[in-house]
């Protein structure tokens, strides 16, 4: 049989026909994505992005430097108060979004890539490659996230580096183990078959027509990982596992306020900034879910 | 051989490996990772004598080649001696038999608990979806879910300690008590054992406040998967046909309803346990409560590698029990999945 260029034509479109609809953004101008708390978190995370490209000039102050007494309450001049070390808490906490935000991001894109790699080529190969990654994706589930990534932080030594290490390591599997179950599925797809049987190669096939159809998944999970990777740094630095001080950093913020309860604007405002994040990131994670899977969202709003 | 039992044997068997899998990343982790061991744990002037260091790798085996090592290490793993700890200077067994059940009484009523308010409030939720009461689950369960472990945990010793006095400033028991005789090394029940009620009193009023924050955190997580499913079997034509022939409420609610529920709670609680171990780690450091998470922690801080990994290793063999006992559980609940 010869194969007629039509015959392409119809198996390039049948995958550009599923990639569209799949797509994040395809079609976010209509339905029910903008609900009012959809805007809100989106509005939160714009916010935060904001502050945090132009904290030189929004912070009031250098956040590492002194500049007032020690554990000022807040007042007109510190509005959320002074540390332990005469330091403003909310110069701190501006500068504190340009380390957890790009961060949370590289360790998410970390992840995505890894994940990525192993899920596709488990799903894509199958056999013992499938065997064996599937394998290396228990092994590290079989450890609680938090601690894996404390202990993998502590063994390379404490550092921003090895804190995105640490949790990189620990969040791969997840995208490994949703990409793979994509892919198996989209692998069996006519589209898939038809191209493979027409002869394209493995890679072309895998980046033509597996890729952009199995990442919807995927993707929507890492718009909610982003805030789960924003609390785990915090925790590592919380436990010293992070930046090193005097980094403005979230999580080592806290810990320095719960040495006393009584200074208690020192902690309650980094705790602030994490949850606002993280539950927008939450909500947004969510509501890109229910516009791509209606099923789910019945499930939420019916 | 019965499917049960053939089912039963294939996990047994995959978590076994798993747990040989564990033994090699905590291995790699302590003899590879960290680089020089001797210059670790050698003083400078000591690591400079090329005899001392000399000495000492012969004595660790460190001039061993790393399979070697690797067999020495499971050989001593097998025979619970998990290392000695450079903080304590006690080996890390005994630190944890000492640490393990401050843990255990904390994390399993907050299990509990955190089973009962899930499948209580998931299945409210689910009967007034959409209504201002499943707003307000939801909404504070978003809020759990969304909220950094340790700060919450000071968010309440705030609230609950500084400011209204309710509870005590952490720890397990008050200056004034002496621990009750050990036999489980569980404060409640030592103390009960002993017949100390005033002991037990004291040990229990300090569980309030560790065990009420582990609660929340776990039924923010749980509630998500509890509701979803309620709201599923509300929707099935068996529940329908109960409704349509007249049953009372109270009776599809209990006996319908509510056993549906529990299914999810079971699929999840093995991920809920790991958060739950999790957050302990985070939590006990806030409350100074002297458990697992502790240990951990201040073995974090001082790089105690030994001590960190020791944990870890306890953790990850206690995590892949459970894990197989739930999915045990499952199947001989529900026999579909067993056959899969």
């Amino acid at each position: 049989m010869t194969i007629l260029p039509s015959d392409r034509v119809a198996v390039s479109r049948a995958s550009r026909f599923r990639r569209d609809r799949l797509r994040v953004g395809g079609s976010l101008g209509t339905g029910s994505f903008w609900r009012p708390l959809t805007v809100v978190s989106l509005g939160i995370i714009v916010l935060w992005c904001l502050l945090a490209a132009f904290a030189p000039w929004v912070a009031p102050y250098d956040p590492l430097e002194t500049v007032g007494d020690n554990l000022q309450p807040p007042s007109g001049a510190h509005w959320m108060g002074t540390d332990d070390l005469g330091r403003d808490v909310l110069s701190r906490l501006i500068w504190g979004s340009r380390l957890s935000l790009p961060l949370a991001v590289a360790i998410v894109a970390c992840s995505l890539l890894v994940g990525g790699i192993v899920g596709l080529a488990a799903g894509y190969f199958g056999k013992a490659v499938d065997n064996v990654a599937m394998r290396l994706a228990d092994l590290v589930l079989a450890f609680p996230q938090i601690i894996l990534a404390m202990a993998v932080a502590a063994a390379f030594g404490p550092s921003v580096g090895n804190a995105v290490l640490a949790l990189v390591i620990v969040s791969w599997p997840l995208y490994a183990r949703i990409i793979r179950s994509s892919v198996l599925s989209v692998r069996e797809q006519e589209y898939v078959v038809a191209g493979r049987l027409l002869g394209l190669p493995t890679l072309r096939s895998i980046v033509k027509d597996v890729i952009p159809n199995s990442a919807g998944p995927a993707l929507v999970m890492s718009t909610i990982e982003l805030g789960n990777a924003i609390l785990m740094l915090a925790a590592l630095s919380f436990l010293g596992l992070g930046p090193r001080p005097p980094a403005a950093e979230w999580g080592a913020m806290i810990a320095l306020g719960s040495q006393n309860l009584g200074n208690w604007w020192v902690s309650l405002f980094p705790g602030l900034a994490i949850l606002t994040i993280v539950m927008a990131f939450n909500l947004l994670g969510d509501a890109i879910q229910d516009h791509l899977d209606p099923r789910s969202r019945n499930a939420r709003t019916r | 051989m019965p499917p049960l039992l053939k089912m039963i044997g294939k996990r047994l068997l995959s978590a076994l490996v798993l747990l040989w899998g564990v033994t090699v990343v905590t291995f790699l982790l302590v003899n590879v990772v960290p680089g020089d061991p001797a210059a670790a744990n050698l003083s400078q002037q000591a690591y400079d004598d090329p005899e001392i260091r000399a000495a000492f790798e012969a004595k660790w085996g460190l001039d061993q080649p790393i399979w070697v090592q690797y067999v020495r290490y499971l050989g001593n793993i097998l025979q619970g001696d998990l290392g000695t700890s450079q903080q304590t200077h006690r080996p890390v067994a005994e630190d944890l038999s000492q640490y393990v059940p401050a843990t255990i009484e904390i994390a399993l009523p907050a299990m509990a608990l955190a089973i009962v308010v899930a499948v209580g409030l998931g299945m409210l939720a689910a009967m007034r979806k959409n209504r201002p009461t499943d707003t307000g689950i939801r909404s504070a369960a978003l809020v759990g879910l969304s909220t950094p472990p340790f700060w919450l945990a000071l968010v309440a010793l705030y609230v609950f300690f500084y400011l209204l006095g309710w509870v005590p400033n952490g720890g397990r028991l008050s200056n004034i008590y002496d621990p009750p005789p050990a036999v489980t090394g569980m404060y409640t029940v030592d103390a009960a054992i002993a017949g100390q009620w005033d002991v037990f009193g004291d040990a229990l009023w300090h569980l309030v406040l560790p065990v009420g924050i582990l609660t929340a955190l776990t039924v923010s997580g749980l509630l998500r998967f509890v509701r979803s499913a309620m709201i599923e079997v509300l929707d099935a034509e068996y529940i329908r046909s109960a409704i349509a022939k007249g049953l009372p409420r109270r009776i599809i609610t209990w006996r319908h309803v509510f056993r549906a529920g529990l299914l999810p709670v079971l699929t999840v609680s093995g991920l809920m346990l790991a958060s739950l171990l999790g957050g302990a780690v985070l939590v006990e450091q806030v409350l100074s409560w002297p458990g697992l998470g502790q240990y951990a922690y201040k073995s974090a801080i001082s790089l105690d590698l030994q001590a960190i990994l020791g944990v870890t290793l306890f953790i990850a063999v206690v995590y892949t029990l459970i894990n197989l006992l739930v999915d045990v559980l499952y199947s001989v609940i529900d026999p579909r999945i067993g056959a899969k």
